[in-house]
């Protein structure tokens, strides 16, 4: 066997590879939009479900899950940011900062059941939010604080260290070297991140399962303290829970989960490639 | 000596365990343009550090003795850093202008410290950009991005974003190290400029740099000051032996 036989076996076999790789998520798309597409009316995405979720629509799903998702960025972004830059920027590289970021890259791979567990135990149960929005973008918060924490001290670290010397040789404060020279070059990477901690938190279905998924609610929530349907948990209530529901139902439900998914992480990677030509340093 | 602004005695610092510098009793006189010149490690950019008290960014850091800026010792707990900070400013040895636009980045400093009305930041960016040479050639590039103009205009721009705290001394870390020879004698023209409101204290691996824009120059060796008197003196009539060999070229 000579050199270029070798080369070409060696290049088909690795494209094969790839090509194995890339097959599932095409196919995924195109099964859910064949079946799904011919639900997506009007009714479908702005109605009230009606008869056993056999006819309708499905807007108390898809804004519940907005709400929640809403509910978990008004939570976690906050206290991912303020905790991130305060790893980066003021605790020293001592034992007990290293325990920190070792429990958050850990946070990052509890199982999402397990968040769902926590939620119930002390949002629903132990601060008696009960099963309600509430709860439930607590708990989504939570599951999602790692992906925004990690992201923005990668933001925040990438900022290069001229900036804070220059500032502070200008007589800046640490906290207004922070404020004026690092945090506005690092946001776009802290916004991407947030926006895939987002993507996350609407697709997951196990941490709202007992914090506050309703299984069938016809109804718009009130206030906070309501529970609600949301899109990945109808779509597993339609498709396993409840016999007999229309096909192009189902498939129409996950694929406005899905669009609403890449719709995040389209906005995610405009966003970065938007800034990343404005910064060049 | 009245003219002097920055007086150091029995001057020590230690990163951790090395010492840094050595007992360094220098007096840097006002308006004028002071040297330090040595070979790599010597210690000059870290004794140009002390006098704004820089190094204190570096975990470890010990020093010990007085260091005086016009009589006031900047070591003491309550010296206020802010203000040391605006009245000793410091140009570093890449041009390092913020990822903003030409304006922003001179009015970053009094952006910070509030210290003059937004409807004044024209008057300052225009005086500002005068006084480093640079208003003609950007006057109608105000909005431009600070990475878009050339290297040597950047470090300008550096050394206008100092000018703008109104400091009383400008420390220079081999500011011209980036640029070209015609760059750096133009820079050089431009201290020469200053020197008439401001204290300049110059780091330089150049010899020629030193002979050729600086009044006073420190040689440094090993942490100490092994010879420190006028240029002329320094590179004509040297005093000590380690000096004439530097000077000569002969190590370093």
């Amino acid at each position: 066997m000579n050199v270029r036989t070798e080369q070409r076996i060696a290049f088909t076999v690795l494209f094969a590879c790839t090509l194995l790789v890339v097959m599932p998520v095409l196919v995924v798309l195109a099964i859910i939009f064949a079946k799904g597409y011919t639900a997506l009316t009007p009714e479908f995405l702005f109605g009230m479900p009606e008869n056993g979720m056999n006819a309708g629509g499905i807007l108390p799903a898809i804004l519940g899950t907005l709400y929640l998702v809403l509910g978990a960025i008004v939570f976690a972004v906050p206290l991912g940011v303020l905790s991130a830059i305060y790893l980066v920027e003021y605790s020293r590289d001592n034992a007990i900062s290293r325990l920190i970021k070792l429990a958050i890259v850990n946070l990052a791979g509890v199982p999402s059941v397990v968040y769902g567990l926590f939620g119930l135990g002390i949002f629903v149960i132990f601060l008696d939010f009960g099963v309600s929005i509430l709860s439930g973008s607590l708990t989504l918060g939570i599951m999602i604080l790692p992906v925004i924490i990690t992201a923005s001290r990668e933001a925040l670290e990438s900022v290069p260290r001229s900036f804070r010397i220059v500032s502070f040789s200008l007589g800046a404060s640490r906290w207004q070297t922070i404020r004026h020279a690092v945090l506005p070059h690092a946001l776009p990477g802290i916004l991407t991140g947030t926006i895939l901690g987002l993507g996350r938190a609407a697709g997951e279905t196990a941490p709202i399962l007992f914090t506050v998924a309703a299984f069938y609610l016809p109804a718009l929530p009130a206030s906070v303290f309501d529970q609600t349907m949301a899109l990945p948990y109808h779509l597993y209530v339609i498709s396993t829970q409840v016999p007999g529901i229309r096909e192009d139902f189902r498939f129409g439900t996950a694929l406005v989960l899905l669009l609403l998914v890449l719709l995040l992480n389209l906005a995610a990677i405009i966003l970065r490639t938007r800034f990343r030509k404005k910064k060049r340093w | 000596m009245d003219n002097v602004i920055i007086q150091t005695r029995r001057l020590n610092l230690y990163y951790g365990t090395f010492h840094a510098l050595t007992d360094i009793d220098m007096d840097i006189e006002q308006r004028k343009i002071t040297a330090l010149i040595g070979p790599s490690g010597c210690g000059k950019s870290t004794l140009v550090r002390v006098f704004n008290r820089m190094n204190d960014l570096i975990d470890g850091v010990h020093v010990t003795g007085d260091v005086r800026v016009h009589g006031e010792e900047i070591f003491r707990p309550d010296v206020d850093l802010i203000d040391l900070r605006k009245r000793v400013g410091m140009v570093f040895q890449r041009p390092n202008p913020f990822p903003l636009s030409v304006a922003e980045n001179i009015t970053f400093g009094l952006q910070i410290h509030r210290s003059r009305a937004r409807k004044e930041f024209p008057d300052v960016v225009e005086e500002a950009l005068r006084s480093v040479l640079l208003w003609d050639d950007l006057k109608d590039r105000l909005k431009a991005s600070a990475l878009s103009i050339s290297l040597e205009q950047q470090q300008r721009l550096c050394i206008a974003r100092v000018l703008t705290m109104k400091p009383e001394i400008i420390l220079m870390d081999e500011p011209c190290s980036a640029l070209d020879p015609i760059a750096t004698l133009r820079i050089e023209e431009l201290m020469r400029e200053l020197k008439k409101e401001y204290t300049i204290v110059i780091v330089t691996h150049n010899m020629q740099q030193a002979a050729r824009v600086s009044d006073y120059t420190a040689f440094l060796y090993l942490g100490e000051v092994v010879e420190f008197g006028e240029t002329k003196q320094i590179f004509t009539a040297p005093q000590q032996q380690r000096t004439e060999e530097y000077i000569t070229g002969r190590f370093g």
